[in-house]
């Protein structure tokens, strides 16, 4: 089982890419074909399996769009 | 079984943020949103917004908020915590509002020990009017009112806040913090925290300056935002505490 899960809030999302950067696993990846309402690329997780849970995403997203969950 | 690590703070609405993307004043509107729930005085908090990219964050915030005129969020904070010394005031202002305009108040409300907390945003820009220099920004910054660059012969050197609020008496508590990466931006929170709590404890001004980003009026991309951030404003504006009277 993966160490961390997160989870996109994607119509918030404004593809600045901060999560991108980031992320140490380097795990997450913008999708250039999916937009979301206001007209932003989303983020997606290219191998959730190597997800540690760090947080880092989502302590640098400045729309609160990641929730990050941790198997205890 | 999953456990939430990181969520949404309950200390802001569901309205969407206004600011650009990968502008950090959104990041530290959820330190802020984040420190008042943890410190559990959100629903005693009033937020005093500001004019600046952040004229809007009295949606943002959920707590009673008052959106001030340019410049005079010191002012009003110092009335609404003298008529309700019980609740939890702060500002939220950027370095246009607090370093040009709203100098003389924020001077003022600091000297006179006023138990507010203010949350100074240094992006060394004015953002919503669309780039123009302020007095926080570094020599050699190209903006649209410094097309060559700022020069100190023609416009000074830029304006050193937390140094010389360190000098005020009635200040308890002073630190400048950065958010450009996530060690920085968790130190950032604890720093908020602090304030608060001192406001808590009656311990008189406190202040913030956060080293903050504009990727848009910089024309960056909100990642080499971040890196300028690190590279070029911390050596002008180091970071640390610059006044602690509870540890003196
Ligand atoms: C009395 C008055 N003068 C000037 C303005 C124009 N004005 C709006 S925002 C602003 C500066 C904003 O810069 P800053 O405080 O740095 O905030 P930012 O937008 O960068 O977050 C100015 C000069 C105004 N609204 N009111
Ligand atoms: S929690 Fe950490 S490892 Fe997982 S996606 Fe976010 S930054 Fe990457
Ligand atoms: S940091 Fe947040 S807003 Fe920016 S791309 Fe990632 S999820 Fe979207
Ligand atoms: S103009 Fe600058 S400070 Fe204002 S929201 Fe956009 S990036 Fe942020």
């Amino acid at each position: 089982m993966p160490k961390g899960k997160v989870t996109f809030n994607e119509e918030l999302c404004k593809g600045c890419g901060l999560c991108v950067e980031y992320c140490p696993t380097h795990i997450l990846y913008q999708d250039i074909k999916t937009l979301n309402k206001a007209g932003y690329n989303i983020i997606k997780v290219s191998e959730p399996d190597k997800c540690i849970g760090c947080a880092f995403c989502a302590i640098m997203c400045p729309d609160s769009v990641i929730k990050v969950e941790v198997n205890k | 079984m999953l456990e939430v690590k990181y969520e949404k703070s309950k200390g802001l609405t569901d309205t969407k943020l206004s600011y650009c993307p990968g502008c950090a004043h959104g990041i530290v509107h959820k330190l802020v949103a984040e420190a008042l729930v943890e410190l559990d005085i959100l629903d005693r908090a009033i937020a005093i917004a500001s004019v600046g990219c952040s004229v809007f964050s009295y949606q943002f915030f959920n707590c009673d908020a008052q959106q001030a005129p340019h410049g005079r969020a010191c002012a009003l904070a110092t009335g609404a915590k003298r008529v309700l010394p019980d609740n939890i005031i702060f500002t939220y202002q950027g370095d246009g509002d607090l370093a040009s305009i709203g100098i003389a108040e924020t001077i003022h409300a600091a000297n006179r020990g006023e138990n507010i907390t203010v949350i100074f945003i240094n992006n060394a820009i004015y953002g919503m009017t669309g780039g123009q220099m302020a007095p926080t920004s570094l020599i050699g910054q190209k903006t649209t009112t410094s097309q060559d660059g700022r020069n100190q012969p023609n416009h000074g050197n830029p304006i050193k806040i937390s140094e010389m609020f360190a000098t005020i008496e009635g200040v308890a508590y002073l630190e400048r913090v950065s958010v450009y990466d996530p060690k920085h931006v968790l130190n950032a929170k604890k720093a908020i925290k602090k304030a608060f709590q001192y406001q808590k404890e009656n311990r008189g001004f406190t202040m913030i300056e956060v080293v903050s980003t504009c990727p848009v009026n910089w024309g960056m991309t909100p990642v080499d935002a971040m890196k300028w951030a690190k590279s070029d404003m911390e050596p002008v504006f180091p970071l640390g505490i610059f006044k602690d009277k509870g540890a003196e």
